[in-house]
């Protein structure tokens, strides 16, 4: 079994009556970029607050990198970068000084070194033009990139990203999530929330899925887009006859309606189908593949939507 | 590369491993350094330092250019002493703050120092640094401490320059009549000073607490301040005398004590064991409120 940078085992939390997270098994392997998703309220962020220990758990435990939390934090946060719940800085100082106190704050971080590496976690986030700007007049995009930015101050083992393109327009998107990729190829682990099934179609190795304080479901992304099966389907006035041919070709789960007739298409080239319903002389008029894409999947898992527009 | 690999590279190739103690000290310096800066830096306080400052030079002019017999308060004679004396500005100054100004200005810092954090939302970014809630605790009223020290001493520094410019000064007469050099008259200057952070910086425990309490340092800060003028208003009060001693800022006004020759030191004791006694107390209840509590803002 390969190891896990981010474990829990039961992790609940109850707020008064309301149980906001209910026993989740998280298992994040070492490089994945993890999609933690589900729609807003679903318990992601309280999930991320008790993995980083400033929300004790009513039950359950885990580990981050190996290591067991809350009472190896001071050991292993260090090497964990994160942004939870939107930026926060200190509104009257610049971006570059917010870094700089923050860096301050870090008894594993490099006095001699702070320089540069705030300039360079400012470059990498493209804000070097706006670093001696006051916080306050940081439009939320650029609020965004400095939380990012403080993540990225020292080389980090493992990063919590929550919601990282909020309030980001779609050239700052698409640079987050192209640093999310740099990232994750240079050997980090990244756990990446968000409510966009976009997002972790672009960026995400695995996925896990909240839903109301539960995750209904965990694995590798490429292993729910296998199991999301495509069908083949035939439109034609002889559904009969399209349905033999379709079942001697060894198609499975065959339904026939009054002009169209669809079945799993396994292992059969969609082109030999055409070719055998051709040869049978079944009038084709129309001829389609249909992969349920992964909101499909989803939403048969929690019986909501996400919002893909963004 | 070297991210996958960490778990089986011992921990001391991945980061510079378990720090020195001279390592220890410059890493704690440099935390401490960055939370004067945001105290120090900040342009409200710094405004609120120039209201303070701008007290005793207020009393020095008004004194000036009033000058002919003055009324005797109930304030031992400073005011009075003053066109003898400018020495004299400084203590009319500070027993004129000690009401209301310098605790409403510890209040602000004190009170600020944790609910800030959580309202800014920067407490959960410390937190995950990661500063261990004990060591931000302390970083936050070492700061208070630093705080409650430099605003006395600046009221002290400018109501002495304002009296010395406006009045000169001169051999110090103390309240018990007798006569010292200026020299010993600064020296018990600083020690009033001293006292006076003393009994502040219980105030700023009260305030720390408080600040823990909240996620609103304006209510923070407004709840210590309360505590403070109510403190003084029960100490006021004759029929509760035997609450007395047991009041925040019942000992505060003894400062005059090192006033008077010889110092009666006994006197200071009390407000020194006072001041110990609330530090401790509200410490302790700040920690183990702050130890616990869930960060979710």
């Amino acid at each position: 079994m390969p190891e896990l940078a981010v474990q829990s085992q039961g992790l609940s939390k109850r707020f008064g009556r309301q149980v906001a997270v209910d026993a989740v098994d998280l298992a994040v392997p070492r490089g994945a970029v993890y999609g933690f998703l589900g729609p807003n309220g679903s318990g992601k962020t309280t999930t991320i607050r008790m993995l980083l220990g400033l929300v004790r758990p009513t039950s359950g435990g885990h580990t981050l990198l190996g290591r067991r939390m809350p009472d190896r934090a001071a050991e292993v946060l260090p090497r964990i970068g994160a942004l939870v719940e939107g930026p926060a800085f200190h509104p009257y100082l610049s971006g570059a000084e917010n870094l700089r106190r923050l860096d301050a704050a870090d008894r594993t971080a490099d006095p001699g070194t702070c320089t540069a590496r705030i300039g360079g976690a400012l470059d990498r986030v493209g804000l070097t033009a706006a670093a001696g700007k006051r916080y306050r007049a940081y439009s939320l995009g650029m609020r965004q990139r400095l939380a990012l930015a403080a993540t990225l101050l020292v080389p980090r083992d493992l990063l919590v990203l929550d919601e990282p393109t909020n309030g980001l327009d779609p050239q700052g998107t698409r640079e987050v999530r192209a640093l999310v990729g740099t990232l994750a190829a240079e050997g980090a682990t990244v756990l990446l929330s968000t409510h966009l099934l976009a997002e972790v179609e672009q960026v995400c190795t695995d996925v896990g899925v909240m839903h109301q304080g539960r995750l209904v479901a965990q694995a590798p992304l490429a292993e729910l887009r296998a199991a999301a099966t495509p069908r083949a389907r035939v439109t034609t006035d002889r559904p009969v006859a399209a349905a033999q041919v379709l079942r001697e070709l060894g198609l499975t789960e065959i339904t026939e309606a009054p002009r169209e007739v669809s079945a799993v298409l396994g292992p059969v080239p969609p082109e030999k189908v055409v070719a055998a319903l051709v040869h049978a002389a079944v009038p084709v008029r129309g001829f389609a593949v249909d992969a349920p894409d992964l909101e499909e999947l989803f939403v048969s898992l929690t019986g909501e939507g996400f919002d893909v527009s963004g | 590369m070297s991210a996958v690999d960490a778990p089986r590279l011992p921990e001391a190739s991945v980061r510079s491993g378990r720090p020195g103690r001279a390592r220890f000290f410059r890493s704690e310096l440099r935390f401490f350094r960055s939370e004067l800066k945001l105290v120090f830096g900040r342009r409200r306080n710094q405004a609120g330092m120039a209201a303070l400052a701008a007290v005793p030079v207020i009393i020095a002019i008004a004194v000036r250019v009033t000058e002919g017999p003055t009324e005797t308060g109930q304030d031992p004679g400073f005011f009075s002493a003053i066109s003898g004396n400018g020495f004299f500005v400084a203590l009319a100054a500070l027993g004129a703050e000690l009401g209301l100004f310098l605790p409403i200005a510890v209040a602000a810092i004190s009170g600020d120092s944790v609910a800030g954090e959580a309202n800014l939302g920067t407490l959960r970014y410390l937190l995950t640094v990661p500063v261990g809630r004990t060591r931000l605790l302390a970083v936050k009223y070492g700061a208070v401490v630093v705080f409650s020290a430099t605003v006395t001493l600046l009221v002290a520094a400018v109501g002495l320059a304002a009296g010395l410019l406006l009045f000169g000064g001169g051999p110090v007469t103390l309240l018990s009549g007798a006569q010292v050099s200026l020299a010993e008259g600064l020296l018990r200057l600083l020690g009033v000073c001293a006292y006076l952070t003393v009994g502040l910086c219980a105030l700023g425990a009260v305030g720390l607490f408080v600040s823990t309490l909240t996620e609103q340092p304006m209510g923070a800060t407004i709840a210590t301040t309360m505590l403070s003028v109510t403190s003084f208003v029960l100490d006021s009060i004759p029929q509760l005398d035997w609450l007395h001693p047991y009041l925040l800022t019942h000992y505060w006004s003894a400062f005059v004590e090192l006033l008077r020759d010889p110092v009666a030191l006994d006197a200071l004791r009390p407000g020194l064991l006072s001041a110990l006694a609330y530090g401790v107390v509200f410490l302790t209840a700040a920690w183990a409120r702050f130890g616990g509590r869930d960060v979710s803002n």
